[in-house]
């Protein structure tokens, strides 16, 4: 109990959020409409993402400052994961896309900040095949992570700010009305965080799955 | 740590080594020339925009032929050498320090040879020079510990391409956007130095990472 106790609170948090989150009442604005809703998971796969990419390369500084194949494991299922999370992210927004900005991509920057952010783990993953070495694998790939994510995610949250954007938050505030941090309506909020909880729990449970697999075969191929 | 004398001397080494081997970098202003020619060829003069887009995606390709090679050609038993002469800081900082000085020069050819065949599109070429640099700069820091990463991997020069594109993107469209200064375009009050200090807020990170990083990749 002690050590699962969380991933019930996943189960709970995701049952919540499908229930709760097609039945509350949601505000009716502007040419969203019902579709509103998909903020309760389009948005916390974005944070789920972050969640495991930010665990991901915490894992390889740990790996780099005290190498042990273990961290090395864990970096990758969950950069893996986040990768999972991401598709999830944009394929979701995509559809909302589709029906509030009448197009499955207009070259948002932050449509744009998710390409890349896919593209970067992705060619993590390659990086990793094509090194045979399991120690050089492990720490080439920590660099490469390292370097990554101090790159991407400051660009992710800057450039949005900087240019038109049709997400709220952007320069000019075109787009939703209504959805930037601050003026979360009071009963969306009330499924909103606790969506977000929950998807990046889910995640976690999904990454450390990988991870003790992962863990298992290596150990099955060893003996 | 760092001593100056060590870095100027590695870099030393690299410029010798460049001035020796004298068909890579003549390979790399051929092949500047003949990427513009060819885009001559296909579309003759553009108008100002896909000059300027154009501009970028060759610098690009520049670069990474360009910085590419700065560790590919450094065979194992000469890193050993080096190894055993210097600090990894040293040898990173060098080896920046003379992509750099590369790119900029490449930077110049290219702008030089886009005038010469594509036309002269910006209507500010000076500034457009100076976005050139800061942006050839720019690339070829990323391009240089990504290239140090390659280079522990197999099928190491498509790698590098696939690691350093989407990473370089953010940079890229901010580069592109500032250099439409040069093409007359009206910026609101304070945005060119907003895009050109964060260029170089990106590009002290990169020189910090690259000197946290080195080390790790550096010992084998």
């Amino acid at each position: 109990m002690r050590s699962y106790w969380w991933k019930i609170l996943a189960v709970l948090l995701m049952l919540y959020t499908f229930t709760a989150g097609f039945l509350t009442p949601v505000p009716d604005l502007a040419n969203l409409h019902q579709s509103i809703r998909n903020f309760y998971f389009h948005v916390p796969m974005w944070t789920a993402m972050m969640v495991l990419f930010s665990i991901s390369v915490v894992n390889a500084v740990l790996f780099l400052r005290k190498p042990n194949p273990r961290l090395d494991v864990l970096s990758a299922a969950f950069a893996r994961t986040g990768v999972v999370f991401s598709l999830l992210g944009l394929g979701t927004g995509m559809i909302w896309a589709k029906y509030s900005w009448r197009a499955y991509w207009s070259n948002d920057p932050k449509q744009v900040g998710a390409a890349i952010a896919i593209l970067i783990y992705l060619a993590y993953g390659v990086l990793r095949q094509s090194i045979g070495d399991q120690d050089k694998r492990a720490r080439v790939s920590a660099v490469y992570n390292i370097f990554a994510y101090c790159i991407l995610f400051p660009t992710l949250f800057i450039l949005p700010r900087m240019v038109q954007s049709l997400h709220p938050g952007g320069l000019g505030n075109e787009g939703n009305p209504a959805l930037g941090g601050d003026s979360l309506d009071p009963i969306m909020a009330r499924v909103f965080f606790p969506a977000m909880l929950g998807w990046s729990l889910l995640g976690l449970w999904i990454g450390t799955l990988q991870a003790r697999y992962q863990l298992l075969k290596e150990k099955l191929l060893q003996a | 740590m760092a001593s100056p004398a060590k870095i100027l001397h590695l870099f030393k080494k690299d410029a010798l080594l460049e001035f020796r081997q004298q068909y890579a970098l003549y390979g790399i202003l051929l092949y500047v020339a003949s990427t513009v020619f060819v885009l001559y060829m296909a579309m003759g003069q553009p108008e100002a925009t896909v000059w300027n887009g154009l501009f970028w995606m060759i610098q690009l390709f520049i670069c990474v032929n360009a910085v590419a090679k700065s560790f590919l050609q450094d065979s194992r038993g000469r890193m050993l050498y080096f190894y055993s002469i210097a600090g990894p800081v040293d040898f990173i900082l060098a080896k920046l320090l003379y992509s750099v000085l590369l790119m900029l020069a490449m930077s110049l050819c290219a702008f030089l040879v886009f005038t010469l065949f594509l036309g002269s599109a910006p209507t500010r070429p000076w500034l457009f020079l100076g976005i050139a640099c800061l942006g050839g700069a720019s690339l070829s820091l990323v391009f240089t510990l990504l290239s140090a990463i390659a280079s522990k991997a197999k099928q190491q020069a498509a790698l590098l391409a696939i690691l350093g594109f989407p990473l370089i993107i953010p940079q890229l469209i901010l580069l592109v956007r500032l250099s439409r200064d040069a093409f007359g375009e009206v910026f609101r009050a304070g945005a060119v130095w907003q895009i050109t200090g964060l260029l170089l807020g990106l590009d002290v990170l990169i020189i910090l990472l690259s000197v946290i990083l080195f080390p790790f990749l550096w010992k084998d």
